[in-house]
C-alpha cells in the first residue's frame, strides 16, 4: 500500500472546504449566514497558504481578513439590518445567466490551470514535505528594500535597494490611512440626513 | 514519536493520525482543566473580595469539586433555542469561540520545545487566531434574535476591532527586543535570571508589560471591560438566551482564551519557563546531560510557565470584582486615547532604544544568545505592526 | 485515490482559486444585498491570493526555479491590506446608503434612472 501524502490530505480537506463554503455563499439569501460562511471559507483559505509554505501570509489572513475585515462586515450588517435575518432572494432569470456565466468562467479557468505543464504537481513526492524556510524575514527585509532572498541577482541595477518593496509599502501605507480618515469622514452621523431623508 | 510508533502499527498512517490525537487531547485537557479549575479560584476570589467565604462544602474542603457540581449542574439544564433565533448559527456560536481559543493552543509553547506545532510566525498566529474567537460572541449574540444579545454583539465587535490594534502593537515590542516572532526562540532568549526577562530589557518594554496586560483584559472580555455581557444593564448580554451546556462552552473559551493571553505575556514578557533563578541549570536539568534530565528540566519549565499564566489569570480575576465596569465610550476612550498611542510611543522608544543599544544595555554580559541575527528581524518586526 | 498519494501542484491550487473566483463573480451579480456584493468581492480577491501564493512556492511545480516566491506572497499581503482598506470605504458607502435608502438592497439605488 502506498503511504498517505499528508500534504495532499490537508489539501483536499482545506479546499472542499473552502469550494463548498464559497458555494454556500452564493446561495444562501441570509446575510447573515453568508458572512458566517464566508469567515470558515477564508479560514480554510489561510489553511491553504499555510500547506503552499506562506506561513506569515496565512497568519495575516487570519489576522486582517478574519478578525478585522469580516468583524466589519458583520458589523454593517447588524448595522443595516432593519428585521432580524433579513434576506433578499434575486429573480430566477438572473440565477440563470449566473450560473451560464459561471460555468463559461469556471471551464475557461480549468481548461487554463491545466493547460501548462510547469504547474502540475512536482515529480519528487517528498517536495512538499520538505523543511519550509521561514518568510517572515525574507518579507520584512523585502519591504524594508532589501532582497535578502534574492542576494544572487544577475542585474545589478537590481541589487541597489530598488528591487524591493519600500516604495510599495510606503504607498500601500499612506494608502490605508487616507483610506480610513475617508471612511470614518463618510460614516459619521450627520444630523441633517438622519432628519430628513428617510421616506 | 509517530516515527516510533510507526514501527509498530499498521497502517502506518494510523500512527500518525494517533500522535496527533494524543496531542489534541492533551492539549484539550490542559483548556478544560484550566476553565475548571478557574471556576472555582474564581468563585473563591469572588468571595474573599467581597468578604465572603465562597463554595465550603462541595468535596469536603473548600469547595474544591464546585467545578465538578457546576459543570454536572450546567449539563442538567434543558438547551434551549429561543422561537426568533436563527437556530443554526445560533447552535454554532459557542463552538466557533471554543474552537478559536483551543486552536490557539497548537503554537503556544509551555517549555522549551514543548509545542504541539513550532511555528516561525507563532506570536503572530496566536494573535490572528484569537481575534476569531470574536465571531463566535457576534453570531451568538446577532443570531439570538433578542435585543439585549445584539447590544452586547454589537458592543463586543467595535471592543474587540479596536483593542486588536493596541494589542498587536504591544506584542510588537518584546518582538523587536528578541529579534524573532518564534515564541520558543523568544522563551530562550530570556534564559537565566530574572534580569534577562524582556520586561526588564528596557525602560519601554516595562511600560508595554502593563499596556499589554490591560488590552488583553479588555481582548478576553474581562471585567472592568466586559461590555458585551454588562449584567446591569443588558441582563446578560450576547449571553441572555444560552443556557446550560452552550453557555458553558463560551465559557470555557473565555477561560482558554484568559489562559492563553496570560501565557503570552508571561512569554512574551517575563520569561515564559525561565525562572526568575535559572534553577534548572544549577541542577543540571539541560539538554547537554541527557533526555531524561532534559525532561525533566522541561517538565519544571511548563510547570513555571503555567504558574505564570495562573498568576495572570488571577491578575484578571481580582480586577474583575475589584474595579466597576466601564461605559461603553470609556472603554473605547482607554483604547483610542490612551492604550494606542501609549503603544506606539513605547514602540518607538523600544526601536531607538534597540537602534542605540543592540545588545542590550545591562544584559550584555549576561545574555546567553548571541546578537547576531537581531538586525534583519528587527524589520521583521515592523512589517506587522504597520498594518 | 492517487491524490491522496500523490503530490498537489500549482494546477490543483488554481483549481480553488478559480471556483472561489467564480462564486465571488456569481455573488456579485446576483445579491441584492449591498454588504453580499462585498462578500462577493472578498471571494474573488481570495481566488486571486490563493494563485499568487501557489505560484510562489517552489514545491508545488515540476520546476522550483521557476516560482515567484516572495514576490507572490507580498502582492497577497499587498491584496490583503488593500481588501481591508476597501472593506472600510465599503461599509461606510453602505451605511450611507442605508441612511439615504433605509434599504441595502442595491437595486433600489435606480433615482439616477432616466
Amino acid at each position: 500500500m502506498e503511504s498517505i501524502h499528508w500534504h495532499s490530505v490537508f489539501f483536499l480537506i482545506m479546499a472542499a472546504l473552502a469550494c463548498l463554503l464559497a458555494l454556500a455563499v452564493v446561495l444562501t439569501s441570509n446575510v447573515v449566514r453568508m458572512a458566517f460562511y464566508l469567515v470558515f471559507c477564508l479560514a480554510a483559505v489561510a489553511g491553504l497558504f499555510f500547506l503552499a509554505g506562506a506561513d506569515f501570509v496565512g497568519a495575516m489572513q487570519l489576522m486582517i481578513y478574519v478578525g478585522g475585515t469580516l468583524v466589519l462586515l458583520v458589523f454593517g450588517v447588524m448595522l443595516t439590518a432593519r428585521t432580524p435575518f433579513v434576506s433578499m432572494r434575486s429573480g430566477g432569470g438572473q440565477w440563470i445567466m449566473a450560473a451560464i456565466l459561471g460555468g463559461a468562467l469556471l471551464t475557461i479557468l480549468l481548461q487554463a490551470a491545466f493547460s501548462v505543464k510547469d504547474w502540475a504537481a512536482p515529480t519528487d513526492p517528498q517536495a512538499a514535505l520538505a523543511i519550509q524556510q521561514p518568510t517572515a524575514t525574507p518579507i520584512g527585509m523585502g519591504f524594508l528594500g532589501v532582497r535578502v532572498d534574492r542576494l544572487s541577482q544577475p542585474d545589478p541595477r537590481l541589487n541597489q535597494g530598488m528591487s524591493g518593496y519600500l516604495l510599495p509599502f510606503e504607498i500601500i501605507s499612506v494608502h490605508l490611512v487616507v483610506v480610513l480618515v475617508a471612511a470614518a469622514y463618510l460614516a459619521r452621523s450627520r444630523r441633517r440626513s438622519s432628519e430628513g431623508a428617510p421616506r | 514519536m509517530a516515527e516510533y510508533l510507526a514501527q509498530y502499527i499498521t497502517p502506518p498512517w494510523l500512527a500518525y493520525l494517533l500522535v496527533a490525537l494524543v496531542q489534541c487531547v492533551l492539549l484539550l485537557a490542559v483548556a478544560v482543566v484550566v476553565a475548571g479549575g478557574y471556576t472555582w479560584v474564581e468563585r473563591k476570589v469572588a468571595g474573599r473580595v467581597q468578604d465572603r467565604l465562597g463554595p465550603t462544602r462541595v468535596g469536603g474542603r473548600f469547595g474544591w469539586l464546585q467545578a465538578l457540581a457546576d459543570g454536572l449542574k450546567l449539563l442538567c439544564k434543558e438547551d434551549l433555542v429561543p422561537g426568533s433565533a436563527d437556530a443554526m448559527l445560533f447552535r454554532m456560536a459557542p463552538y466557533i469561540s471554543f474552537c478559536a481559543s483551543f486552536s490557539v493552543f497548537l503554537a503556544l509553547p509551555f517549555a522549551d520545545g514543548w509545542v504541539a506545532q513550532r511555528l516561525d510566525v507563532g506570536i503572530f498566529f496566536i494573535l490572528a487566531v484569537a481575534g476569531v474567537e470574536v465571531f463566535g460572541v457576534i453570531l451568538g449574540g446577532y443570531a439570538s434574535g433578542s435585543k439585549w444579545s445584539l447590544f452586547g454583539a454589537m458592543r463586543e465587535a467595535a471592543q474587540v476591532v479596536s483593542y486588536e490594534v493596541p494589542l498587536a502593537l504591544c506584542a510588537v515590542i518584546p518582538v523587536m527586543a528578541a529579534g524573532t516572532m518564534d515564541l520558543v526562540s523568544i522563551g530562550q532568549m530570556q534564559t537565566g535570571w530574572l534580569s534577562n526577562w524582556l520586561v526588564f530589557h528596557d525602560p519601554f518594554t516595562f511600560v508595554t508589560f502593563w499596556v499589554y496586560f490591560t488590552c488583553a483584559t479588555a481582548s478576553v472580555n474581562r471585567a472592568p471591560f466586559d461590555l458585551a455581557e454588562a449584567e446591569s444593564e443588558l441582563v446578560a448580554g450576547f449571553l441572555t438566551e444560552y443556557s446550560g451546556f452552550r453557555w458553558s462552552i463560551f465559557f470555557m473559551a473565555e477561560y482558554a482564551s484568559m489562559f492563553v493571553v496570560s501565557g503570552l505575556a508571561a512569554i512574551l514578557f517575563c520569561g515564559g519557563w525561565n525562572g526568575p533563578l535559572p534553577i534548572t541549570s544549577w541542577l543540571g536539568l539541560t539538554a547537554d546531560n541527557g533526555p531524561i534530565l532534559a525532561f525533566l528540566g522541561n517538565f519544571l519549565g511548563a510547570c513555571n510557565f503555567t504558574a505564570k499564566a495562573c498568576l495572570g489569570m488571577i491578575v484578571m480575576v481580582w480586577a474583575r470584582w475589584t474595579l466597576p465596569r466601564l461605559r461603553i465610550d470609556q472603554v473605547m476612550t482607554v483604547c483610542l486615547k490612551y492604550c494606542v498611542p501609549l503603544a506606539a510611543a513605547m514602540l518607538l522608544g523600544a526601536m531607538l532604544w534597540t537602534y542605540t543599544w543592540p545588545n542590550g544595555l545591562i544584559l550584555k554580559s549576561v545574555r546567553l544568545l548571541p546578537a547576531a541575527s537581531q538586525t534583519p528581524a528587527v524589520s521583521t518586526a515592523s512589517a506587522p505592526g504597520a498594518h | 485515490m492517487s491524490l491522496l498519494t500523490q503530490p498537489v501542484g500549482v494546477a490543483h491550487y488554481l483549481v480553488v482559486g478559480a471556483v472561489l473566483f467564480v462564486c465571488g463573480v456569481i455573488c456579485m451579480a446576483i445579491k441584492r444585498n449591498g454588504l453580499g456584493v462585498l462578500m462577493g468581492i472578498e471571494l474573488v480577491l481570495n481566488g486571486a491570493n490563493l494563485n499568487f501564493v501557489a505560484f510562489a512556492s517552489p514545491f508545488l511545480r515540476a520546476d522550483g526555479a521557476n516560482a515567484i516566491r516572495l514576490d507572490g506572497h507580498v502582492i497577497a499581503l499587498f491584496v490583503i491590506v488593500l481588501a481591508a482598506a476597501e472593506a472600510a470605504v465599503a461599509l461606510a458607502i453602505a451605511l450611507n446608503y442605508y441612511n439615504n435608502f433605509v434599504t441595502i438592497d442595491v437595486d433600489r439605488g435606480d433615482e439616477l434612472k432616466g
